[in-house]
């Protein structure tokens, strides 16, 4: 691995652990705190979202405007554009999901590291229908 | 008013909050990805079947960095609880909402491509119309989800 794809792969890395350690500091790895919020018995879900939202706007807006390219890669990436069936569907199926166990892929994951266990079985429910979805789908992408 | 919607207070949410978008952006500064997080449950299958489904270009160009992000994720969260000693209660949510909620989320965020993260942050952020009905369509479902639950006592 060259010096560039360390960086690359450091930053990666980096980036993904003050992820987690900022999901665990606004106690979203607590599913109860998300069914708090779901059930308006305590808003801060809206918070974190909010505010991770808008630093998040402010530089996906400016830096492909101030830099030619990012630090460690060739070009800025966009999110693919996609249908809005199957996208309203899908937000609307992964809502009775997250509304049933109070817990989304991110919390899922780093929840292990901070060593609650019991988010295994939604880390392995969401492969299973990661798994589910991929096998139907395959072939049709819209 | 802040004590009847923020009986916890408000400084960890918007702390928190924070650092999850400096992450995201820092990934985006330093790689130019855009890191939602459901995508990642896709992408491992991508080494284990062969299913067209899986073996897609996209999915096999964008797996190892999934993966590392979401060990980041592990790390960071591990550092939080036993680097620095908070406490972080165990999760007494029953098994079958654990699993089942599981599958149905990891199904329809792939279908949809995105999550809380993925259109909720990364897609609202890029301004993109599609991902924020898309988190009005789940937090929306969400909502009544949750309450129909607490509501049937279930």
């Amino acid at each position: 691995m060259n010096s560039r794809g360390f960086a690359f792969s450091a930053t990666v890395l980096a980036c993904g652990a003050l992820f987690g350690f900022g999901l665990s500091l606004a106690t979203m790895i607590q599913p109860e705190v998300v069914l708090s919020f779901l059930r308006f018995d305590d808003l801060g879900l809206l918070l974190v979202l909010c505010a991770a939202t808008g630093t998040t706007l402010l530089v996906y807006q400016l830096a492909p405007r101030l830099l030619r390219r990012p630090l460690f890669a060739q070009a800025f990436r966009l999110r693919p554009d996609e249908t809005m069936r199957r996208t309203l569907g899908g937000a609307a199926l992964f809502g009775v999901g997250w509304g049933l166990s109070g817990v989304c892929p991110g919390p899922a994951i780093a929840g292990l590291g901070a060593g609650n266990w019991p988010l295994l079985w939604c880390v392995g429910g969401m492969l299973a229908g990661a798994y589910v979805q991929g096998r139907w789908f395959s072939g049709k992408r819209d | 008013m802040i004590d009847t919607y923020f009986p916890l207070g408000m400084q960890h949410y918007l702390a928190g909050g924070l650092l999850i978008g400096l992450a995201v952006s820092a990934l985006y500064l330093g790689t130019g990805l855009v890191g939602g997080m459901s995508s990642v449950f896709s992408t491992v299958w991508s080494w284990f079947s062969r299913c067209p489904g899986f073996q897609r270009e996209d999915f096999l160009r964008s797996r190892n960095w999934r993966l590392l992000f979401a060990a980041g994720l592990v790390l960071g969260a591990a550092l939080w609880r036993y680097g620095l000693g908070n406490p972080v209660p165990v999760t007494e949510i029953p098994v079958p909402y654990l699993l089942i909620g599981g599958f149905i989320a990891g199904f329809g965020a792939r279908l949809g491509n995105g999550c809380t993260s993925g259109h909720g942050i990364c897609g609202v952020a890029s301004l993109n119309l599609l991902s924020l009905l898309a988190v009005l369509v789940f937090l929306g479902v969400a909502i009544i989800t949750a309450q129909l639950v607490r509501g049937l006592g279930l």
